[in-house]
């Protein structure tokens, strides 16, 4: 076994922490937050230089060829930002899906685009009563000619505002299906908002919008793999990012420790403190242990092994966000409660990713079996 | 032993709920039924109208408008309050000062501002926490100078809830700094409209603004407004303490609250059934349910003991602690219960008459907020690191 970063992966780290520490200080992101968008374009192109927007891709597509390890490392490091541009849902979610549906040709119309930062999409997937079922779809692509019309309301859209480009989910007559749709195609249009954690998304409604044959990525019918498998690897980045809020916050509340005064001392210097600040770090390195365990399984083909590994660390990654955003805010008192204070930040993003992906009891029943 | 209620009680809860139904202004019952913000005219329109009832300070002294009610009487009233989602009765005149103005104020104080409480004319806030001064109350700084026949008061105050509505501040400060650190605090009562005091709005968490900084430059207080003796005002604190504590239990709250909760959880489906039947949730629910009712009993233990006469022990922590935590943990499951349709941050949702289309359950925009507020309880009013210190003290000695 080996736990260690390989040379290029540490390179990686060291340029995104460095990018953080440069560019995403706690006030510089909260002007990107109140900003009409919520992202910052010059991050993009940043990211774009970096290499970032082509790591999950082929090199033989213009991409970097990372694997989920590449993509903790990176995640990680985001997390510790907390960092609001799209990349999860462009990146990431629609990246993978794109790796394992798209033929050569949609990939060769889309990649590039990507890559150098033009084009920013999101996964249209969530509904109203989906909940944290992937397959519970009740968006319509009725056949037309040699295309479909799609009719869908699709709920809490990651990414949607900024979207260029969307991959929507819907039932034709053979079963789920994904499809590539504009976002300025006729018909659809984003209710966006921000959330309780500092992102975009929005209400996304295709009504009756048209899409050639062309569109159709991946199998007629036959994307609820596909879907599973991009979603797992969503989860387990989003495993890693909520590592890295996790290292923050349990960092400066222990630095806080070890300022704050209270009857003529340190507060650290309460032994109920310490146990607390304790409890946050076995939840820290629980954690971690399950978000490397999550990455080296995210790309699997061994589907019950994957799918064991990411709900675990999914079930994991909730129970430890939650103790140690509570506690985190407990311990600065009144000042945790504050917006100024960047632990109930933290506190807000592992909240958020608690819910996204599936809760906690989804994926205690799915590591089941269930 | 008789658990039950009597009939006299069951003919008070009629007369209490039917009061409540006939009086409580719909569009302010539907603001607190959807947890949305209350504006401070909300607060004060129900607050006179119980007064107008003779319900604003039920547990005051008769003579001074209190309403002799037993134990289980006062249950019941917070329950149909909770229950017919009325506004909460600002604590702070009535819970807060009052109390302290009964047991150590002057004939002259009291007739002037027991009455004001009442009637709701005077909203008050309590100038207590300073940036340096949070648990370890008694290192507060601000400085009060006697010169002539007033003090002069300059300093911080922080926390400080709804300063930003209040008429009046019952503060801490220090007249004497030479004096051991509890020893030389005095507490005394402040015109919010006097020169030198400025209210700044404290964003939290959830993206309200309930809390403030209040900075005092130089604010005159005349020494008539002096609370107990000089130097003395660590006594009035501790008092005042003793009573926040025994409130903020919130039982009937919780009670509410848990109801509500299983209304969404029977609209909410999961798998095509409604999460309500769900095995993990459903448990979920019954174990808060469990801890609460125990919480109930202990509570009307502890008043059962008072009426008794019994010098309150740990009791006033003990619900403090357990009782915040059953309202922070029904907090999590509105949360979970929306999902990922908790996730959307929807401002204007939270403020009453919005016509906001929701997204996912009725109401759900408040539930993340609401979680993210509540982080507050097991905060303030002696955090409950303090109010276990307070217990152990208590139980170590015995
Ligand atoms: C929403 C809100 C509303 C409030 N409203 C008011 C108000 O209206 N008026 C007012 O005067 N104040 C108000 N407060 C202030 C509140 O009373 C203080 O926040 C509280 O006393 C804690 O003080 P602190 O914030 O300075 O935290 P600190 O005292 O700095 O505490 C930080 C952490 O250290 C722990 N700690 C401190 N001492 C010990 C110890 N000896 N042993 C173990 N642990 C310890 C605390 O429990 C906490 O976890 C409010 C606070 C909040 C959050």
């Amino acid at each position: 076994m080996d736990f260690g970063l390989s040379e290029q992966q540490q390179l990686l780290r060291d340029s995104i922490e460095r990018f953080v520490q440069d560019e995403y200080a706690f006030d510089a992101r909260r002007k990107i937050v109140a900003s009409e968008e919520g992202l910052s374009r010059d991050h993009w192109r940043t990211f774009a230089e970096l290499g970032l927007l082509a790591l999950p891709f082929a090199e033989d597509e213009g991409g970097i060829g990372g694997d989920g390890v590449d993509t903790m490392v990176v995640m990680e490091a985001f997390g510790k930002g907390l960092v609001v541009e799209p990349f999860l849902p462009t990146v990431i979610l629609c990246g993978s899906l794109l790796k394992l549906a798209a033929t050569a040709e949609q990939r060769a119309g889309l990649l590039p685009g990507i890559i150098d930062g033009e084009t920013l999409l999101a996964f249209a997937h969530g509904e109203r009563r989906a909940r944290h079922d992937l397959g519970h779809v009740e968006a319509k692509a009725a056949r037309s000619g040699d295309g479909f019309v799609l009719d869908a309301a699709k709920s809490v859209v990651l990414g949607a505002p900024s979207a260029t480009q969307f991959i929507v989910s819907a039932r034709t007559a053979a079963g789920i299906s994904l499809f590539l749709v504009p976002a300025d195609a006729a018909g659809l249009s984003v209710r966006p908002y921000l959330t309780i954690d500092g992102q975009r998304a929005g209400e996304v409604t295709l009504a009756g919008v048209t899409v050639g044959a062309e569109a159709l990525l991946g199998p007629d019918g036959g994307a609820l793999p596909l879907i599973e498998r991009a979603v797992d690897i969503a989860t387990a980045a989003v495993c890693a990012e909520a590592v890295g809020c996790m290292q923050a916050t349990f960092e400066r509340t222990r630095d806080y420790l070890n300022t704050r005064e209270q009857f003529g001392t340190k507060i650290g210097n309460f032994q109920a403190l310490q146990h607390a600040l304790v409890d946050m770090f076995v939840e820290l390195e629980q954690s971690r242990s399950m978000a490397i365990v999550a990455a080296v399984h995210a790309g699997s083909d061994d589907d019950a092994a994957r799918r064991r590994a990411i709900s675990a660390a999914k079930v994991q990654i909730g129970k430890s966000g939650r103790i140690i955003g509570q506690t985190a805010v407990q311990l600065h008192g009144g000042m945790g409660m504050t917006d100024e204070m960047q632990v109930g930040h933290y506190f807000k993003r592992l909240t958020a990713i608690e819910q996204s992906f599936g809760d906690s009891d989804h994926h205690l029943a799915r590591f089941q079996g269930g | 032993m008789d658990l039950s209620y009597s009939a006299e009680d069951l003919a008070f809860r009629d007369e209490v709920r039917t009061f409540i139904r006939d009086s409580l202004p719909t569009h302010i019952r539907d603001k607190v039924a959807a947890q949305q913000h209350l504006s401070k005219d909300d607060y004060v329109t129900w607050q006179k109208l119980l007064h107008g009832r003779g319900w604003m300070a039920p547990h005051w002294p008769k003579e001074w408008g209190g309403c002799d009610w037993s134990p289980v009487q006062r249950h019941i009233f917070d329950e149909e309050l909770n229950f017919g989602n009325t506004p909460r009765i600002m604590p702070f005149g009535t819970k807060m000062l009052a109390p302290v103005l009964l047991k150590f104020g002057t004939e002259a104080q009291k007739q002037r501002f027991l009455p004001r409480i009442l009637s709701s004319e005077d909203w008050w806030c309590q100038g207590y926490s300073e940036p340096g001064a949070g648990s370890d109350l008694a290192g507060l700084k601000t400085r009060a100078e006697r010169r002539g026949d007033h003090y002069v008061v300059t300093g911080q105050k922080t926390w400080t809830t709804l300063a930003q509505y209040a008429d009046w501040m019952f503060v801490l400060v220090r007249t004497d700094p030479g004096a051991k650190k509890q020893e030389g605090i005095s507490f005394i009562l402040m015109d919010m409209r006097s020169k030198g005091v400025s209210v700044r709005p404290i964003r939290t968490i959830d993206g309200s603004a309930e809390i403030n900084d209040v900075f005092l430059d130089e604010v005159e207080v005349p020494v008539e407004n002096l609370v107990g003796e000089e130097n003395k005002g660590w006594t009035c604190a501790k008092y005042l303490l003793g009573h926040e504590r025994s409130g903020i239990a919130g039982i009937a709250h919780s009670k509410k609250m848990l109801e509500k909760l299983r209304r969404v959880a029977a609209e909410e489906t999961i798998g095509g059934r409604p999460l309500i039947e769900h095995g993990p949730f459903r448990d979920k629910i019954a174990r808060i349910e469990v801890e609460l009712m125990a919480l109930e009993y202990t509570n009307l233990r502890a008043l059962a003991n008072e009426t008794r006469g019994a010098m309150p022990g740990p009791e006033p922590s003990i619900l403090k602690v357990r009782g915040t935590e059953i309202q922070q943990a029904i907090t999590e499951l509105f949360v979970e219960a929306a999902g990922p349709y908790a996730l959307p941050f929807l401002p204007e949702a939270l403020e009453g008459g919005a016509n906001v289309e929701p997204v996912g359950p009725d109401g759900a925009a408040a539930f993340a907020p609401t979680y993210l507020n509540w982080r507050k309880t097991s905060i303030y009013g002696g955090s409950n690191e303090i109010q276990k210190n307070i217990v152990s003290k208590i139980l170590l000695r015995a």
